[in-house]
């Protein structure tokens, strides 16, 4: 198979980008996504240029490190995948691929299409656990869970924290990030304690980092590799109201 | 070097107690006045740095990544072992270590191994606190399944992705520390070199993956929660960063480096379909629970797999070890594999894999019951083969996966350079020559959580602050050396890419100290790795400079790491006369083709200390005494 790749070059973070196009030819239909580009990246370098830079990690869905998006949507056109499950054999011979990074006013690039999604970790810094230190804490058996309240739970904490739902949505939202967390602790026994500030918490953070609001497209959900359901925000939107209507400070 | 495992005396389940009730401790006012350096923040680095900046300490923790929450623990799937007993089927903490010791095939250290058993319980304890979702059961409690090497079920999980939810538990943990200030997080900031000096670890070099700077960070201990080295055979199941510079440039800096050649060979990864694979991916061994593995009984037999008769199968693991089967250790398994596929009877491209058979599965308990086991799995092996497995049988083939070997600790977790300390899969101390299945987030978090915040205090309240600045001259010494380093290889300006040279000592290592080993293939693979490391100082291309992100570059250094280590992997390998655990030399094999353990000359662990790139590596041996779990051979029949 061959393709005509279009990739975003940019040099540094304040550099100016630009679109640039490769003929890759000689790629076969298991290849990965990925694979290919490492195969361009062997070219690249054969020819004394620079390869693309580009974020990967474990390539098999689950470390979250992948950050492109292909033909105008995150991680692939491909429903419920990362990038780095992406096959050629979903690809017509002879295509156009368009690549770009993630693209968000909270994730500025760092190099082609590497980007800084920093901004996630300080959500989860903000609020995202239940404060409980090592050593102390009783048997696992004493609390008790109904199944149908911890396979919910998983549901949610399956997010792998890669922004694919910030860079599917117009307004570069995190709500379905910040939600997913909110939702895995806030529907188990352990995490009642703090639900209420945790919400808060990573709200006001969310908003720090200069991510926009939802204002329901759903394009999040769509492009979630794990298919995180947009319910969790409003569920998000409730603890937050609830939390901020009955809060003591 | 003076090998001081630094066992606590007294009957070996009041061990830890006692050693507990002896440590010297820190004052809780004095603890901020430590600074420790923590290398890593998968579930060792992670859960290590949380639980230290609570007691107090001063916590600096770095990660390649750009996030603690990308570290490779992210990908384990199958479980997390613990001595609970919950299902009442006879479980114990003596149960889990003497199954450990007997998996570990007799190469590990009684006393650590007793430890981990014992802490695991508050492992489970702890995460669930934290939040993280186990499986459970239509009552509320916890639910467990049964993992290779075991007869009974003590693995906890959270569908398949139970390094995922364990790791997210100590990276919350982590934030959280983060977020009270009590970490000091760096991140895509990656550790280059230890600094020593006086006998003493004083602090790391680092490099910003950003912005290309090089600096000194000084502390008062160190501790490396670097990983393994699997992708020494480029091909394996490792993350593709997994490297072993940290765990490398410490042994060239002094630290021991215990057992290299004892690497897991998992059985069920996905076999590559061509050369442009760029790496293997993991089946969790949890499928060996309702997958029956097997092969035609006819070599050569080329019917699709639901065109083959019962009559014409070979379940052979049922075969050969009745009772295990299916579940019998990794190592047993890979090779049971090998077996198989040298004699002609494998399956799929070139002959290199073996079926894992879902069909009976189904047929007893439906498909929608194997889906909310596997589901998961299943679709991530679709994805990969394009083949569905709820139809046809998966195609698995053995893949380089964890290494047991690595930096030799004492009791404590600390190498052999005082204050320079060691856990997780970094550390060479609890599996011996073969982990069992769920054993390594166990050990990761058991090192992390319960072991070294106790260990650590008594180091740091016995030697005192370092009182050596980031400043000193030893660290500037350290920092010239890396800058030269990073200079000499953006100057070869050569024309192949590191991976390509990567992928050649890849190919050599596995042909050579995979699966099996001979004197022969070992002494070849002594004489050729040389040769690809000079080919690499002379060929290699790194376009682009050190002043920024290029990742080249990065890959590079632990490329060029990697060229030194394999050759003592090798050497370790052709010193080991015997058999045992991964550890296979040809040589060395019962008549029914078992490992041949020699446990009157091999009883040691191997702890090899550096001499100079000119000469050899020295020998030294901490010899292993068995007094609870008496030495036998292994049977899994």
């Amino acid at each position: 198979m061959r393709f005509k790749l279009h990739v975003w070059r940019q040099s540094g973070p304040n550099a100016k980008g630009a679109m640039e196009a490769h003929d890759v030819d000689g790629i076969t239909p298991e290849m990965s996504f990925l694979e290919m580009i490492d195969l361009l990246n062997e070219k690249l370098l054969a020819d004394g240029k620079e390869p693309i830079a580009f974020e990967h990690d474990c390539r098999e869905g689950i470390c979250g490190a992948c950050s492109m998006v292909i033909d105008g949507v995150p991680h692939s056109p491909e429903r419920a995948v990362t990038t780095c499950q992406v096959h050629m054999r979903s690809f017509q011979d002879g295509d156009d691929i368009h690549v770009e990074p993630f693209r968000a006013k909270a994730f500025p690039v760092l190099k082609d299409l590497v980007v800084d999604r920093d901004a996630f970790d300080r959500i989860i810094q903000a609020g995202g656990y239940v404060s409980v230190n090592t050593g102390g804490t009783p048997d696992a058996n004493e609390i008790q869970i109904p199944k149908v309240a911890a396979e919910s739970a998983m549901d949610a904490a399956a997010c792998i924290g890669c922004g694919a739902c910030v860079a599917a949505c117009p307004n570069a939202s995190a709500m379905l990030f910040t939600a997913a967390k909110i939702a895995h602790l806030g529907q188990l026994p352990q995490g009642q304690v703090e639900r209420g500030a945790r919400a808060r918490a990573m709200v006001e953070q969310m908003d720090a980092e200069g991510f926009g609001n939802c204002t329901n497209h759903y394009e999040c959900m769509d492009a979630c590799p794990k298919e995180i359901h947009v319910e969790w925000i409003a569920r998000m939107n409730r603890d937050y109201l609830k939390a901020s209507l009955t809060a003591k400070d | 070097m003076q090998l001081d495992a630094k066992i606590p005396d007294g009957p070996i389940a009041e061990k830890w107690d006692r050693h507990r009730r002896e440590m010297k401790l820190v004052n809780p006012a004095n603890k901020r006045k430590f600074k420790v350096i923590i290398v890593g923040t998968g579930l060792a680095g992670a859960s290590a740095a949380a639980s230290m900046a609570e007691l107090g300490y001063d916590v600096e923790a770095f990660t390649f990544h750009d996030s603690p929450r990308r570290a490779h623990s992210i990908a384990a799937q199958g479980g997390i072992n613990a001595a609970k007993n919950y299902p009442n089927d006879g479980d114990s903490i003596w149960r889990l270590f003497y199954d450990t010791v007997k998996g570990g095939d007799f190469r590990a250290r009684e006393a650590n191994v007793h430890r981990l058993a014992q802490v695991s319980n508050n492992i489970i304890d702890q995460c669930v606190a934290q939040g993280v979702p186990f499986a459970r059961e239509y009552g509320g409690l916890l639910a467990n399944r049964s993992f290779g090497g075991a007869q009974v079920s003590r693995t906890f999980y959270a569908r398949g992705q139970t390094g995922q939810q364990l790791l997210l538990g100590a990276y919350q943990a982590l934030s959280r520390q983060i977020h009270l200030g009590k970490v000091t997080m760096r991140t895509r900031e990656e550790m280059l070199d230890v600094v020593v000096s006086d006998g003493r670890a004083r602090g790391i070099v680092t490099r910003n993956l950003v912005t290309g700077e090089v600096v000194s960070r000084a502390a008062d201990a160190v501790v490396l929660a670097t990983g393994g080295y699997s992708n020494v055979f480029f091909l394996s199941t490792n993350a593709k960063a997994c490297n072993v510079t940290a765990t490398y440039r410490a042994y060239k800096r002094g630290a021991g480096f215990a057992n290299p050649c004892f690497t897991q060979i998992h059985p069920t990864g996905i076999p590559p379909s061509g050369d442009h694979v760029s790496k293997t991916t993991l089946m969790s061994e949890s499928l060996r629970n309702d997958g029956r593995v097997w092969t035609p009984t006819k070599a050569g037999d080329t019917r699709p797999a639901n065109q083959i008769p019962e009559a014409d199968r070979d379940y052979y693991l049922e075969r050969r070890y009745p009772s295990f089967g299916n579940l019998v250790p990794r190592d047993v398994a890979s090779r049971a594999a090998k077996e198989r596929c040298d004699a002609g009877h494998g399956v799929g491209p070139g002959g290199r894999g073996v079926f894992l058979d879902f069909r009976d599965a189904i047929q007893r308990v439906g498909r929608d019951a194997v889906a909310a086991r596997y589901g998961n799995l299943f679709d991530m092996y679709h994805h990969i083969t394009d083949s569905n497995p709820y139809e046809t049988p998966m195609v698995i083939y053995p893949a380089p996966h964890y290494t047991m070997g690595g930096l030799w600790v004492d009791y404590n977790l600390m190498s052999s350079i005082p204050g320079l300390h060691v856990i997780g899969e970094a550390n060479f101390s609890d599996h011996g020559s073969n982990r069992l299945g769920a054993s390594a987030l166990m050990q990761g978090l058991a090192d992390g959580y319960f072991v070294l915040p106790y260990t650590i205090g008594d180091f740091l309240a016995r030697a005192g602050n370092s009182g050596v600045a980031a400043d000193a001259a030893c660290f500037t010494e350290v920092e010239a050396e890396v800058n030269a380093r990073t200079a000499t290889l953006l100057a070869v300006n050569g024309k192949r890419s590191p991976d390509s040279f990567h992928a050649e000592l890849g190919r050599l290592m596995w042909d050579k100290c995979g699966m099996s080993r001979t004197r022969e293939g070992l002494e070849e693979a002594l004489r050729r790795i040389p040769e690809i490391r000079a080919a690499f100082w002379s060929d290699v291309s790194i376009p682009g400079s050190g002043a920024d992100l290029n990742q080249t570059l990065e890959k590079a250094g632990r490329v060029a790491d990697f060229l030194e280590f394999a050759e003592l992997m090798c050497r370790d390998a052709l010193d080991r006369e015997e058999s045992c655990g991964g550890h296979f030399r040809e040589e060395y094999k019962t008549e029914e083709g078992e490992a041949l353990r020699r446990d009157d000359d091999f009883c040691f662990g191997s702890v090899w200390e550096y001499q100079g790139d000119d000469a050899p590596p020295a020998l030294n041996k901490e010899h292993f005494t068995f007094e609870h779990v008496p030495l036998s051979t292994r049977s899994y029949k």
